[in-house]
């Protein structure tokens, strides 16, 4: 019988005729931990009396959300992390290294048709490159260093059929946007989510990752595309694993499916205090805006940074208004150095920060003040998520926000594109 | 199981960080620090108001957002003795079950701000001594029911040395 990405993925990894709903134990191809939550996967580690990883080079742990650290309390859990992967011998990315969820695509440890586990909500990113990857607390991702293993309740799939090509300075954080303030916060609860059409295959694998990266906004589990030759051709340029792409079968069963048209998208923001709280940006234009952030897990690859810098060239930022940027990774810091890109930001007016989540997760690196707004390229706005619960976060593109800061306010960034 | 308290009634959609801020959540592992926390960016007040036993009652979608384990175990440590909503979000849900925290499932319309109930766990009931109503609520799955009966996953792993499920 035929079966959805997840079906097959699932079934390969547990040995068995996985279908929607069956509860499997699979087996997994990587396993990750960032600095928020590797602290009590370790101590669940060692009360489950365990020795060692099921296999060091399957495992990584990355530093990238108080990065480097701001508070000796975080040092603290910063340095057990270190101590752990020495002792363990597994792969380590320290400050500057970057946000998980480039690293572990771009640093070639996850290849389409993978089972993959990261103790991170938006692990659920390398579904753009055909990986079936979920995000889990501490004491699962304990369970998966110990064993290897972890079991699953096999997800009915959600498929988003995508038709059109998205027009000239729109982008895939308005589509995901878009497609999250239509079927809500909860509206992929449990499932996991299929993106096909021709609007996907016409985008970058940056954007894919963008698109993935936030299904997680709308419950799913995972967000999941098919290989594509483009998929297959950036796989091979950052990894030397052999891999085998999984496609649906035509006539695989999904949950519910939803056809949109792409072609007459306008850029989107998500409103204060929920991500799907979403509108057009005319309706939030003119907005006054204190800061911007370009960069996170979503959009702070090298797409989104030379669009934000084709924007942001030869033009300073408005006065009353800050510019945060933080580059995905090292290897993309030093692509937009190459590239020109981090003088435009600095010229500009910006404040480039270490590669890693930046201001995203309010431990640092620009807590907005009482009653501020700021518009950022994250993927969350939620009250309090940049520290200050009395801040406003309003969600779009690297364009809009590029556009945006240079006014000063909330900006359509069309005007800017030629 | 039994479990007896008053209601502190939420909405929907209540994330991770209302639960535990990220502010706060980096800095430590002490639960019963972060405990103090607990609902800050909802209600200043929630964990001052808390009596031993006490249920956070809310809409659905309970719990999205991150995949921060603090969430459920700043609950526990906060004298929450269970979360009932209409749906929860499924890392929340499987945080909850793998750190022992007891999540019901079931319609809340019908709970209010300082009601007083009793859950009969075992029988699936809900009981609203405040409006004198039942409330069925809805079984969790075997495979969960299994882990919090073992007292949560560490205890599952120390026990077995594995995942198991026969």
């Amino acid at each position: 019988m035929s079966k959805t990405i997840a079906e097959k993925i699932l079934s390969t990894k547990s040995g068995q005729d996985a279908r929607a709903n069956d509860i499997v134990v699979a087996d997994l191809d990587f396993v990750m931990g960032q600095d928020g939550t590797s602290g009590l996967a370790i101590q669940a580690f060692e009360e489950m009396q365990a020795k060692q990883v099921f296999d060091p080079a399957r495992v990584a742990m990355v530093i990238d959300h108080s990065s480097p650290s701001p508070l000796a309390g975080v040092s603290a859990l910063h340095r057990q992390m270190r101590v752990f992967a020495d002792e363990q011998k597994i792969n380590f990315y320290d400050i500057g290294d970057g946000v998980c969820h480039q690293l572990l695509p771009e640093q070639g440890h996850v290849v389409p048709g993978d089972l993959v586990i990261g103790a991170d909500s938006h692990t659920c990113t390398y579904g753009a490159i055909n990986v079936f990857s979920t995000g889990v607390g501490s004491t699962d991702l304990a369970a998966g260093l110990v064993s290897g293993k972890l079991w699953f309740k096999v997800p009915e799939t959600f498929k988003f059929v995508l038709n059109g090509r998205l027009p000239a300075g729109v982008y895939a954080k308005d589509l995901i946007l878009y497609l999250i303030g239509d079927v809500t916060a909860d509206g992929a609860t449990y499932m996991a989510a299929e993106y096909v059409g021709e609007a996907i295959a016409a985008l970058s694998i940056d954007a894919r990752l963008t698109i993935s990266n936030m299904a997680i906004e709308m419950g799913a589990k995972c967000g999941l595309m098919e290989a594509d030759q483009k998929t297959i051709d950036w796989v091979r340029a950052h990894s030397k694993k052999d891999f085998t792409p999984v496609k649906a079968d035509l006539d695989a069963v999904y949950a519910r499916i939803k056809e949109y048209d792409v072609s007459k998208l306008e850029p989107q923001v998500a409103k204060p205090h929920t991500v799907d709280n979403v509108c057009p940006v005319g309706e939030v234009a003119g907005i006054p805006i204190q800061q911007g952030v370009i960069g996170t897990c979503t959009n702070g690859r090298m797409e989104d940074l030379r669009i934000a810098a084709g924007i942001l060239k030869g033009k300073k930022i408005d006065r009353h208004t800050r510019l945060i940027v933080a580059p995905s990774s090292r290897q993309l810091m030093l692509q937009a150095m190459r590239e020109g890109l981090i003088e435009v930001f600095v010229e500009a007016g910006a404040a480039v920060v270490t590669p890693g989540c930046g201001p995203c997760v309010g431990t640092h690196n620009g807590v907005p003040s009482d009653g501020e707004n700021v518009i950022s390229t994250a993927n969350r706005n939620f009250k309090g998520r940049m520290g200050n619960p009395t801040s406003f976060i309003y969600l779009g593109s690297p364009a809009t926000v590029a556009a945006s800061v240079l006014y000063g306010k909330i900006t359509d960034p069309r005007e800017f594109i030629k | 199981m039994d479990l007896h308290g008053k209601v502190h009634k939420f909405a929907n959609d209540v994330n991770t960080d209302y639960i535990i801020s990220g502010r706060h959540k980096f800095k430590t592992l002490d639960m019963k620090e972060l405990a103090k926390h607990v609902m800050e960016d909802l209600d200043p007040e929630f964990y001052s108001k808390v009596t031993k036993g006490d249920f956070i009652v809310a809409g659905s979608n309970f719990g999205c957002g991150s995949s921060r384990e603090q969430a459920p175990l700043a609950i526990i440590n906060a004298n929450v003795s269970a979360v009932i909503a209409k749906s929860f979000a499924r890392i929340f849900y499987r945080n909850c079950i793998n750190t022992g925290l007891p999540l019901i499932e079931c319609n809340t319309d019908g709970i209010d701000e300082g009601d007083e109930l009793e859950v009969d766990l075992g029988a699936g009931i809900l009981h609203n001594l405040s409006k004198g109503t039942d409330i069925a609520i809805t079984p969790l799955p075997a495979v969960m029911l299994k882990i919090l009966n073992d007292g949560g996953l560490v205890e599952h792993f120390k026990k077995y040395g594995g995942f198991n499920f026969d």
